[in-house]
Parts: C-alpha cells; structure tokens; sequence
C-alpha cells in the first residue's frame, strides 16, 4: 500500500538561479530529490522574496505576499546569506551616521520579517512536518512551529563559527542559530565536521543530530558528453597546466593558503596558471596578497561564475584545490570531480568525509598543498587515476540518499506526537 | 611452515621516519618475534621430530640488525638446532622477475649471502616474493641449481587436483612444485580469532584433525602463512601462543603424522605429475594475481619508471645509491599504491603506513625523483 502522502513545508532564504552560494545549490539538490513522486513527499518551499526558480515540481512560496504588520522596509539589499562580521564592518563603515542607524539592524530585521510572515504562512498551509535552511530561515521554522506544533527539522549548512574561522562571532547571529537547533526536533548536519561544531559549540545532544551529507545531481554524460569548449582554451594550447579554486572569498575558504601553495608551485612548475573562480569580501585584499607575492599574471581572478562559465573553468582545469578553513560540506569538489577533475580536498572539510578518491591537506599546510599539486601535474597516472576513481564514487553521492534519510527523519518525526514548544 | 619478513608496514624505507621503523620493528619484535621464536625453541626442544622453515627477506635482516639484534640471535638458534630451513627468495621482497630478470638474480644471490652470513646455511628451496609464480619463475630457479618453488595452491591453478602433494613444474626436471594449502593456511592465519566463524574457537586438536584427514588422500600440507600471525595479527589474548603450543603435540596424535623442512619433502616424495602455470598467480586477494602490485596506472608508471633507471643506477657505481634504488624495488610500495578499496581495500588499507594510495604513490615518485637526481 503506497504511504501516505507526508507534507513537508520548508523555509529557505535563497534559491537557484538567484544563490550566491552553495545553500542554494544544496535546497534545489534536496527539494527536487525529495519532490521525486515515488518518495510520497509534497513539499511546499517557502523564500523570502518573490523571485524566478529554476523550474521543478515543488511549488513555492513567497513570504513577501504574505501582509504583516510590521513595517516594511526597501532598502538595497546587502544581505546574503554569507554576511560575515568582517564584511558587514566594512561595509559598515563606510555609510554615514544615519545610514548606519537605519542599515545596522538591516539583516535581522528581515530575518524576523520572515519569521512573521512564517507564522501567516504556517496558519494556512497544510504540513506535517516543518524543515528549515540555515539560521536565515532557523527564526522562520520555529515561529511555524509555535503557530502548528509540528516537529520542526532544523537544517544546518553552515554555522557562524564556519563563517568566521571562530574570530568576530557574531554574537546574535549564533544566538538566533542556538535557539533555532534548541527548538527543533531534530538537527541536521551536512558532514560529521560540522555535527562536532554543533556539539561543541551549541551544546545540543548527540541523539538529536543527524549527518546528512549534501550530493551531486551527475551530469547527463550522453546528452553533454562533449566538454565545453571556453575562451580559457587558450591556456591549454599554450601547454600551461591549470588549477582552480571555486568558492567565495571569504575568510572560511582559505584562499590565502591556495595562493601560498601557488607561489611555491611556481617555482618548480612555472608554466602553471591558477585560476580563483568567485567573489566576497577579501577579493581585495587577496588580488594585493597575488601582488606581494610576485605571481599576479599566473594568478587569474574571474569574479563569481555560474552554470556554463562555471562548467567551463571546471573543464579547463587539471586540478581543483579546495583550502577551505571550515568546510561544513563542500559542494564545488563534487562539481569538480563530475567535470572529470582531480580534486585536492582541506582535511577541514565535510566533503573529505565522502569522497575517498582525493587527496588530503591540512588548509595552512601550504608546502603539502604544494607538493600534491606538482605531484598530480607532473604524474598523468595520480591525475588519471584520482579522476576515474573519484568519478565511480559519485554516484552515491546523490541526492537521492540524501533525500532517503530527509524522509525517514520527516517520518519518524511525524509518527510521533511531538510536544509544542513552551 | 612460517613465513617472515613479509614487511609491508612494519619496514617501510625511504618514506618512513627511521625512528618511525624503529619502533615498529621493536613493537612487532615483542609482540610476535621474540615469543614465537623462544615458544618455537622449546617445541624443538621437547619434540625432537618437529620442524619448522622460514622465508626472510634481508631487509628484514638488515632492520633486526638495526634495532632488533636479539631477534636475529633467537632466529640463529632455532637454525642451529638443525631442523630450521631458510628459503631462498629476493633479497628486497621485489618484483624483479617481471621487470630484470639480472636484477632478479642479483637480488637472490645477495640474499643467499646475507643468510650464509648470519646462519651459516645455504638455501636450497625457493619462494618468490608474494607466492607470485608462474611456469617461467620455475624455470629460473631450477636454472640457478634450486631444487623445489613454493607457490600458492590456488583454486583456479588446481582445478581438482590436490594441493597436498608434489608437483613438477612445466618443463623442468630437477625442481619441484610444492604448493600451499591456504584453506587450512587461513585457518589459522585468517579465521582463527573470528568470532562469527563456524568452527571458532579453533583447538590445536580440531585443527590436528582436519590435517589428519589429509591421509589417504595426499602426502604433504603445506601451512604458510605471516610470521606476524603469532602475536600481531592474531594478539596474544586471542589463544594463539596456546594453539601454536598444543600444535605438534596435536599433529602428533595421528601415528602417521611427521614434520619435514620443504627440502626433506623433495627428497621424500616424487612429483605426481606435471603441473603448468603460464599466467602469475600469488597469494594475494581474492584475485591471486598481481593486480595487488600492478593494477592500476600510478602502479604501472611507479614500477616502470623504477626499472627504467636500473642500468644508470648500476652504471654510476654508487654503491649508496644503488642501495636506495634496491629498497624502492620492494614489492610492498606498489601494494601501498593498490586502489581496489572497495574490495580487498581493507587489507590493503590495514598494511598500508599512508593515508591513500595517492599519498603512497607520491612519496614513492618524490624518492625516486631524488634518487634520479643522483645519477
């Protein structure tokens, strides 16, 4: 007898096409796994703000149709998901005493604006059971809880001890994420790393936390099983080797070590070009560290690329590096080994729990990141046989099993009766 | 029969730390040497019929000389007793039969010496490194004045023949085949701490038995296996040091029952026939070939670019320098480099002193990277 259908109602704060960043990626991973009609799950996805998605069985929900009573502001949106304390002093700075009162609460007063607009969201619709991304949506989820006493799945993708390297937390944004994994029934955590994080550092229970690691939607190999042809071609018809880092840059993904790495690359392998595929607050601040290290016209900055550009620099390149500080998962190492890429992977990372074809570092060793990337690009044989080994692994990597256990956890959690929160 | 010196992780050269060597050679010496070899002593002691044959490579022999002397005195007076063989083999635990068949001989003669050296005593019976064999190997052996090879008695070799008895390799006439019984071999090597086996806890007069059975329809049992058996893979809590000492007495109850060195056995029992091997075989995995060493690429390229540089190693007259290229020919680099994780993995992984076959694979380059810069 087919199960009855379970309702899920679930808060993001971004989604594809609109993502800075890998949450986005990982809730269109999830939703259209957990959307697949053999699962018996409808899942409505609730964001923010009105916006285009790419297009998929779900049905979405925008919180900013729904009235509330408190007053609205529009402002130009600084806000990302990936606001760190860093950036958002900088950008503070710069504004005028009276921005600054009207800009300071900016991002918080949204977050609650969506916890509201939650509430309304939650009289109305039908659900089960309550799943929310990140501490953007955590006020969200808990406010629908409160409203429908249904369990409520706190998802988390990354945590601001990951966002900062553990300098600058901020201290209300971790209050909101505490209170958010206080309240639910159940903590999901991306990778074992950040279930630590999560032990240690909000001090919730081991029981109450499940890893679900993120997955990889493979490419179709037959209808694309031409690689892109890209105006970077040229690097390869000049001979140089090309190695790629994919992510924002930011403090928590340890650029500065990458490019430590390709000093020290440089000197032995010369005719190797690096390539820093993303945008973020020390972009600056980076491009001077390429300067002081003398390696600036070996060092290619292309800003934040998605889709085709993206699949493009992954093709290109003959080795992906991913020195991340704090990697709660890692999504961009699995694009890369999708793309047919060897990938070198920060210990400190979530995807290095998943992935056994790779090789490991430790993100400040920069002399170890070093030596395995002139390992791969002098030996065809390392780099041929990370590739084809990483490649056979993907494929239970998917986000179907990491839809499977979403479900039982939704399951289990509505069978029971669950207590409303005091 | 025992075998030691299989090193894998115990002794990893170049690579390793020396006091990282050290303190695997003196950890295992402990745990598995030194009490096997006294417990040995006093079954040869007490059973004046009883036998034992070792395999051990000089590596072996130089790191017991290194950081384990006493090691090598206990292995002297087992040898002394008279009723202790030494294999012959290569002296680096190599693979060089599939890449330099000069190499290959080099390397047993230096090990002939090295256990005259030490024990006074010639080899006469050989085994190549990993029970690796195929009809050629035989031929080779029975060319450098040996008189029996040792291999594995893998199923797929057999077909229904029997591995209890003496076989003439293909082609020869002077050197017999003897082949191990690794189901019986396993038993003990394998199977005897496994909670979930069937027949555990295994007695020394459950096994004593099961050989026994053997009469009537072979001659000989070949038991082979690790020497790290007793007391490393299989601990002491595990009953094994009891079970290797009831094991004579156990074997001893059937009347029919004797121990024989493999020399003593070619001298007893006349091959039964002719037995052809074209392909390798070995004693490793499930698939008993060489992909363990030579599967995959990074495998390939390391052992091939190693081989390469063999002439320029021993043109350049660099004795050092030859001596570092021979530690690289050790067949346990390319066992480390091994990516059939999904299977055999396990083993591999538990052999294996680095973190993937990557990083084996690395390191080993890097070496040999070095060593090329010598020349």
């Amino acid at each position: 007898m087919p199960q009855k259908p379970l309702k899920v109602l679930m808060f993001g704060w971004e989604f594809p096409p609109h993502n800075s960043g890998g949450l986005g990626t990982a809730c269109l991973g999830l939703t259209r796994a957990l959307s697949d009609s053999s699962r018996g799950i409808e899942l409505t996805f609730v964001l923010p703000k009105k916006q285009e998605t790419v297009k998929m069985d779900t049905s979405f929900v925008f919180a900013d149709s729904y009235p509330v009573t408190m007053k609205v502001r529009l402002v130009d949106s600084i806000l990302s998901p990936y606001l760190n304390t860093e950036s958002y002093k900088d950008y503070y700075h710069l504004l005028s005493s009276g921005e600054k009162s009207f800009y300071g609460n900016t991002l918080f007063e949204e977050v609650e604006q969506y916890a509201k607009r939650a509430g309304v969201i939650a009289e109305e619709e039908e659900f089960d059971v309550i799943h929310a991304h990140d501490w953007l949506a955590f006020g969200a989820g808990v406010r629908a809880k409160e409203i429908s006493g249904k369990p409520l799945v706190v998802q988390v993708h990354a945590t601001e001890f990951d966002r900062t390297g553990g300098n600058g937390v901020h201290g209300h944004v971790f209050e909101i994420e505490k209170r958010g994994m206080a309240a639910a029934d159940k903590v999901i955590s991306v990778s074992g790393l950040t279930k630590n994080i999560i032990k240690e550092k909000y001090g919730i229970v081991d029981e109450k936390i499940e890893v679900v690691h993120n997955g990889n939607d493979m490419r179709d190999r037959d209808s694309y099983a031409k690689k892109t042809i890209s105006s970077l071609q040229i690097f390869k018809d000049k001979g140089k080797d090309v190695v790629l880092f994919v992510g924002r840059i930011t403090l928590q993904k340890g650029l500065e070590y990458f490019l430590y790495a390709a000093k020290t690359v440089l000197e032995y392998r010369p005719n190797t070009v690096f390539i820093v595929a993303g945008s973020g607050d020390m972009a600056e601040q980076m491009m001077r560290l390429t300067a002081k290290l003398g390696i600036s016209k070996s060092v290619l900055f292309t800003g934040f690329l998605r889709g085709k550009e993206l699949d493009e620099v992954y093709d290109i390149a003959d080795l992906f590096i991913m020195p991340s500080v704090s990697e709660p998962f890692g999504l961009t190492a699995l694009e890369a080994i999708d793309r047919d890429t060897p990938v070198i992977l920060s210990n400190q990372s979530g995807v290095s729990e998943v992935v056994k074809n790779a090789l490991r570092v430790d993100f400040w060793d920069s002399d170890a990141m070093a030596d395995k990337i002139i390992s791969v690009l002098s030996h065809p044989s390392l780099a041929g046989e990370l590739e084809k080994n990483a490649l056979k692994e993907l494929p239970q990597i998917s986000w179907a099993s990491a839809a499977d256990k979403c479900s039982l956890i939704y399951r289990a959690l509505a069978s029971h009766r669950v207590p409303t929160m005091k | 029969m025992f075998d030691i010196g299989r090193d894998r992780d115990y002794f990893g050269d170049s690579s390793d730390s020396d006091i990282n060597n050290a303190r695997v050679f003196e950890k295992v010496a402990r745990k598995s040497y030194l009490p096997t070899n006294a417990l040995l002593l006093e079954l040869l002691n007490e059973h004046p019929d009883f036998k034992v044959s070792f395999s051990i490579t000089g590596i072996f022999l130089d790191q017991a000389e290194e950081y384990s002397p006493e090691t090598i005195e206990s292995f002297k007076k087992l040898v002394d007793t008279g009723r202790v063989e030494i294999l012959a083999e290569t002296y680096h635990h190599s693979l060089a039969f599939l890449y330099s068949q000069k190499e290959f001989e080099e390397q047993i003669r230096l090990h002939a010496d090295k256990v005259k050296e030490h024990f006074g005593v010639t080899p006469e019976v050989f085994r190549n490194t990993e029970f690796i064999y195929n009809n050629d190997i035989a031929h080779a052996a029975e060319r450098m004045g040996y008189r029996g090879v040792l291999t594995e008695g893998a199923d797929h070799i057999l077909g229904d023949r029997s591995p209890n008895f003496m076989y003439r390799p293909q082609g020869t006439k002077n050197i017999s085949l003897l082949l191990k019984n690794y189901k019986l071999s396993d038993d003990i090597a394998f199977r005897f701490s496994q909670r979930e086996w069937s027949e555990y806890p295994l007695t020394a007069d459950k096994f004593g038995s099961w050989v026994n059975n053997v009469n009537g329809s072979g001659e000989i049992v070949n038991l082979f296996m690790d020497y790290e058996t007793f007391g490393e893979h299989q601990w002491e809590d595990t009953g094994i040091f009891e079970f290797l000492k009831a094991f004579p007495s156990a074997i001893y109850k059937h009347p029919d029952n004797n121990f024989v060195t493999p020399s003593e056995a070619i001298d007893r029992y006349l091959p039964r026939e002719e037995i052809d091997i074209p392909e390798y075989i070995s004693w490793a995995d499930v698939e008993r070939d060489l992909s363990a060493w030579l599967h995959n690429d990074m495998q390939q390229d390391a052992i091939k670019s190693l081989y390469e540089i063999e002439d320029d190693v021993k043109l350049s007259g660099d004795q050092e320098l030859l001596s570092d290229w021979r530690k690289l020919t050790t067949s346990d680099h390319f066992y480390y480099m091994c990516t059939k994780w999904w299977n055999d993995g396990d083993v591999h992984k538990y052999f294996s002193p680095y973190e993937s076959p990557y990083e084996a694979f690395i390191a080993f380059m890097n070496v040999l990277h070095d060593l090329k810069l010598r020349i």
